[in-house]
């Protein structure tokens, strides 16, 4: 008997698990990242000649009515064209079963990643409200995440930030009542409660599988422990508060939207009293001074120079 | 609140302290009132015009600069009309003019900003 070195095993290995994309116009490149519902690959699109992100969601025992629906859904979340979410370029079948999508391949760093850097907090908040205003554009197309981490954000080499992974996405129709999604529809875990997403970024209604009490208020939560991620070092006592809003336990203790959750950050940004936090009065008094520090400073100048000038006027 | 008015208000709160300071000056208690008065004026003048400045041209380093000569200017017309008092007088009304000049142009919305 001969033996197969590991070399050899795991080349085997590695030709196993990639993706047949034979009858597609792609051309496989490498795999960029794995999770626990697919894997990302990249490759490249002959016909257009440009790398995308391809992510093959592990669904291989799909019927064609929930294969359809995926489909369907995924042309929804095609259709929302916002800078920053990225867009799905193309939606099919591989050979064996598995449903992929075709994506921009976004160069540059994850939100993890990037944080790890030497971001300053302001810029991981401009950073943040970016993401927010990207989640509070999908939420008024009717389409929820529900798998929002830093791990499915990504910072572009110019900046730019982009939202990723809408795979898991739940979309709402105009009633309120939940249609279908892509992944969890596949597998039917929605409708018997399994849970989706991922755990410390997970909503207490979505960690129990509690499909009717999930809407955009479940990504409101997943937002607010993206921003706590992103201020582990000593934040501010209105940045802890618009955290704890985020990340309340009720749904309605929550932001309503991200849309609101955006505005308390440009708030935060701006100097501003943010809805999450009441200030006591010496908390506004010293707010205002650290905004106009410069005012502050001249008037103070002015007024010690008035004394100086009272006293040494003196006969 | 729009430029001007900022500058007016401002202007007349700073102008009014200035001319209280005169409570100090044993020399020209009696005259208080006439002082405030006439301070407050001064103040306020400069706010407008400075407060219009700041309206017509966004820059913080030349808004400075011109509040700086506006209350120098004034405040050396108040001071030739004491016939005394120069640097008691100019060195007060260049600061407030300064501060007027830089807060109109910090704060405050033009009406080009207002409507849009």
């Amino acid at each position: 008997m001969k033996w197969l070195s590991d070399d050899r095993l795991n080349h085997l290995r590695t030709l196993v698990s990639e993706p047949d994309f034979s009858s597609t116009k792609y051309t496989f490149l490498k795999e960029l990242g794995r999770g626990g519902m697919g894997a990302v690959y990249l490759a490249e699109d002959r016909e257009l000649n440009r790398l995308v992100a391809i992510k093959v969601l592990n669904t291989p025992d799909i019927t064609d009515d929930l294969r359809r629906r995926m489909i369907r859904e995924a042309q929804i979340i095609a259709g929302l064209e916002h800078p920053g979410i990225v867009p799905v370029h193309d939606v099919g079948t591989l050979p064996d079963g598995r449903i992929f999508y075709a994506m921009k391949y976004v160069r540059g760093s994850r939100l993890d990643e990037y944080a790890t850097q030497s971001a300053s907090v302001n810029d991981r908040l401009r950073k943040f409200q970016a993401v927010c205003d990207a989640v509070a554009f999908a939420h008024a197309h009717g389409v929820i995440h529900r798998d929002l981490k830093p791990q499915n954000i990504m910072i572009g080499s110019f900046g730019e930030v982009l939202v990723l992974d809408w795979g898991v996405a739940k979309v709402v129709d105009e009633r309120g009542s939940i249609r279908v999604s892509p992944r969890s529809s596949a597998s039917n875990q929605t409708m018997d409660g399994t849970v989706i997403g991922t755990r410390d970024y997970m909503s207490p209604e979505q960690a129990r599988g509690d499909v009717e009490q999930i809407d955009e208020r479940s990504d409101v939560y997943s937002l607010g422990a993206v921003l706590r991620f992103l201020l582990t070092d000593k934040p501010t006592k209105t940045a802890k508060a618009i955290c704890s809003k985020a990340m309340a336990h009720a749904p309605e203790s929550r932001y309503a939207s991200a849309s609101e959750l955006s505005a308390d950050i440009a708030r935060l940004l701006d100097s501003e009293p943010v809805s999450a936090y009441r200030e006591n009065a010496f908390e506004k008094v010293s707010r205002w001074v650290a905004k106009n520090r410069f005012l502050v400073l001249l008037i103070l100048a002015y007024l010690l120079m008035r004394i100086i000038l009272i006293f040494t006027s003196r006969p | 609140m729009s430029k001007p008015l900022i500058g007016v208000v401002l202007g007349a709160v700073l102008g009014a302290i200035d001319g209280l300071t005169a409570f100090f000056t044993p020399a020209v208690r009696d005259q208080l009132a006439g002082i405030v008065f006439g301070s407050t004026i001064k103040g306020i003048i400069a706010g407008i015009a400075i407060g219009f400045f700041a309206k017509k041209f966004h820059s913080l380093p030349i808004g400075i600069l011109f509040g700086v000569i506006i209350g120098a200017f004034l405040a050396f017309l108040v001071a030739l009309m004491q016939g005394g008092y120069y640097l008691q007088i100019i060195l007060p009304g260049t600061i407030v003019g300064l501060i007027v000049g830089f807060a109109t142009q910090k704060y405050g919305t033009s009406a080009a900003t207002a409507n849009s």
